[in-house]
């Protein structure tokens, strides 16, 4: 975790807990942002993510520790300005029934300044530009969620906020409001994500917050995450017919093998044995055909820090 | 100030969208179209204006029926807010939680603003150039429809008030019923029951005067009846009121406390609670 603190983070907690009439929902939170990351908050339901996201939108105050967002405490009304930068998409958003898209949009707009010619574009971007005289009462799961991506992008905010974005869409809406996020980001805006699908966002992720239970139980990138879980890296030796035990015989008995059958077995290792491993395989000869070499699978690296004990 | 009009527009329009206004227009317009079909019938011998028999009892109908109306638009007007899930996101907003409450108000204000001036304002126009009827007295008819929106934005601000520190509509719906009850008919009641039985021991004219003044609703009704002579004088009332020591300016302070009172109580709830 990073403790340094330093001037051009955009958004730093230090020491930050919460707590709700007597229930400690956040303890003793440490995190700086820098521009431009996009970071990734991880757990289960109930794990903190949302109350995280609220300390930051300045909606609820830290029981103790210091919430700083862009350089000041997002509860105070000193804060209420630098609120156009910000960007936030609730989990499971909800907007006046009554109001069509677009007037719902231009609403928003005219609360954070933006012109009315901003929400045609963005209507039209979310894909919302049909049923933008609709009634929001009759909007689908995917739509509202659309329309809320909308509202947040307005005025190009320096910092997103997405509770649980893409819970409820389909596979292509996904991968289209993920684009749509991407695009921001090539801005230079920082957006911060709760997921409880990790797989879904790894290649956008510039660093993982895992929660549990109200402790932040991992910090890094997605490297130092599996540097610091040790997971074991499976290898599958292919070899000549028949040979496959007679080869696996040739490893030092503290190699961990498994499945062995006629023509492959299977090795484990931790990441620091490995290009030791690899360079024995390759001293082997003709014998090794092929390896395929597996790194621990994202779901994996989730559910060990998920077992972890919160420190 | 921007903030101010693009949120009360948004009540406004929800006003007008869901017929609200259409529906107490409607309502107060009949309302004053019957009281002044009503009012022009005993006006025979003396000397009184039909328009001043029309404030008398239409402004003791409004006592019952504009709080009724306030109270109908405010109390969902936070915890519905809250219930859906749109305050949340509205606070994320560059709004300070004063500008959200104070946009409603004026939202809420210029809706009962719209329907009571419409709704009297036009009934009494229709009837003056439908039965050639006097014009007489409209002072007192345009003070009772100020006077009334008034009395309908002190009854905002409560229901503003229930609406922030429930937790649920339905159980502000049924506080705001209470609330009204309570102000409306119950004050009232108790209160002459109290003198009824006190016989003039303890409740003294000048406690009495006190007892009424501070009651929203029974300032309303003597500031209706007594700021205007001709009012006053077919009202039967004439000088007792200021004899008591109740003047125009004492009775509309009191209205106003009534109205700051309350939205600086919701204000400062507002302010302390967490999302």
């Amino acid at each position: 975790m990073d403790d340094t603190r330093s001037s051009n983070n955009v958004i730093s907690l230090q020491d930050v807990s919460k707590t709700y009439s007597k229930e400690t929902v956040l303890h003793n939170i440490n995190l700086n942002i820098q521009p431009g990351e996009c970071i990734v908050l991880v757990g289960h339901n109930g794990a903190g993510k949302t109350s995280l996201l609220k300390l930051m939108l300045g909606l609820t105050k830290p029981s103790s520790g210091v919430v700083e967002v862009l350089g000041k405490n997002p509860a105070f009304s000193a804060a209420v300005a630098q609120r156009l930068a910000l960007g936030y998409l609730p989990e499971s958003v909800a907007f006046y029934e009554a109001m069509t898209g677009r007037e719902v949009l231009s609403f928003y707009a005219q609360l954070k300044g933006s012109k009315p010619k901003e929400c045609e574009k963005l209507l039209d971007l979310v894909g919302l530009g049909d049923a933008a005289r609709r009634r929001v009462g009759t909007y689908s799961k995917g739509m509202r969620q659309r329309l809320g991506l909308a509202q947040a992008m307005l005025g190009n905010p320096q910092l997103l906020f997405l509770d649980e974005p893409t819970t409820g869409l389909d596979p292509i809406l996904r991968q289209h409001f993920y684009e749509l996020i991407d695009g921001l980001q090539m801005q230079g805006a920082t957006s911060i994500i709760s997921s409880h699908a990790l797989s879904e966002v790894e290649a956008r992720a510039s660093r993982f917050v895992i929660l549990k239970a109200g402790y932040v139980v991992a910090c890094g990138t997605l490297d130092e995450l599996y540097q610091k879980a040790t997971l074991p890296i499976r290898m599958k030796v292919s070899v000549s017919p028949g040979e496959a035990s007679s080869v696996a015989q040739r490893f030092s008995s503290d190699v961990n093998i498994s499945e062995i059958n006629n023509q492959s077995f299977n090795l484990s290792c931790l990441s620091h044995e490995k290009m030791p491993l690899i360079r024995h395989i390759s001293s082997l000869g003709d014998v090794v055909h092929d390896m395929q070499i597996m790194p621990p699978k994202l779901d994996e690296l989730y559910s060990h820090f998920m077992n972890e004990s919160p420190s | 100030m921007n903030m101010l009009w693009t949120l009360a527009l948004k009540e406004v329009k929800d006003g007008l969208r869901n017929r609200w206004i259409a529906a107490a227009i409607i309502l107060l317009g009949t309302l004053a179209v019957a009281l002044s079909l009503l009012g022009s019938a005993p006006t025979g011998s003396v000397r009184v204006s039909e328009l001043d028999i029309t404030v008398i009892s239409l402004s003791s109908l409004s006592v019952y029926l504009i709080p009724l109306i306030a109270l109908m638009l405010s109390f969902d007007a936070l915890v519905g807010e809250f219930e859906r899930g749109t305050m949340m996101l509205l606070l994320t907003y560059p709004v300070e939680r004063w500008q959200v409450i104070m946009g409603k108000f004026l939202g809420h204000l210029i809706i009962l603003f719209i329907a009571i001036f419409t709704g009297y304002g036009g009934a009494i126009l229709l009837m003056t150039v439908l039965t050639g009827g006097g014009t007489e007295g409209w002072q007192a008819y345009v003070a009772m429809m100020a006077s009334s929106l008034l009395l309908g934005s002190v009854f905002i601000a409560l229901g503003y008030l229930v609406s922030i520190l429930v937790r649920e509509r339905a159980t502000a719906a049924g506080s705001a019923i209470g609330l009204w009850l309570a102000f409306v008919v119950l004050y009232d009641l108790i209160l002459f029951g109290a003198l009824l039985i006190d016989e003039g021991q303890i409740i003294g004219q000048k406690l009495f005067t006190i007892l009424m003044l501070i009651s929203p609703t029974d300032s309303y009704r003597i500031l209706n009846l007594s700021m205007f002579e001709g009012v006053s004088q077919a009202a039967g009332i004439a000088g007792i009121a200021s004899e008591a020591g109740m003047n125009s300016s004492i009775m509309l302070s009191v209205m106003m406390l009534w109205v700051v009172v309350p939205l600086m109580m919701t204000l400062y709830v507002f302010q302390k609670r967490e999302i």
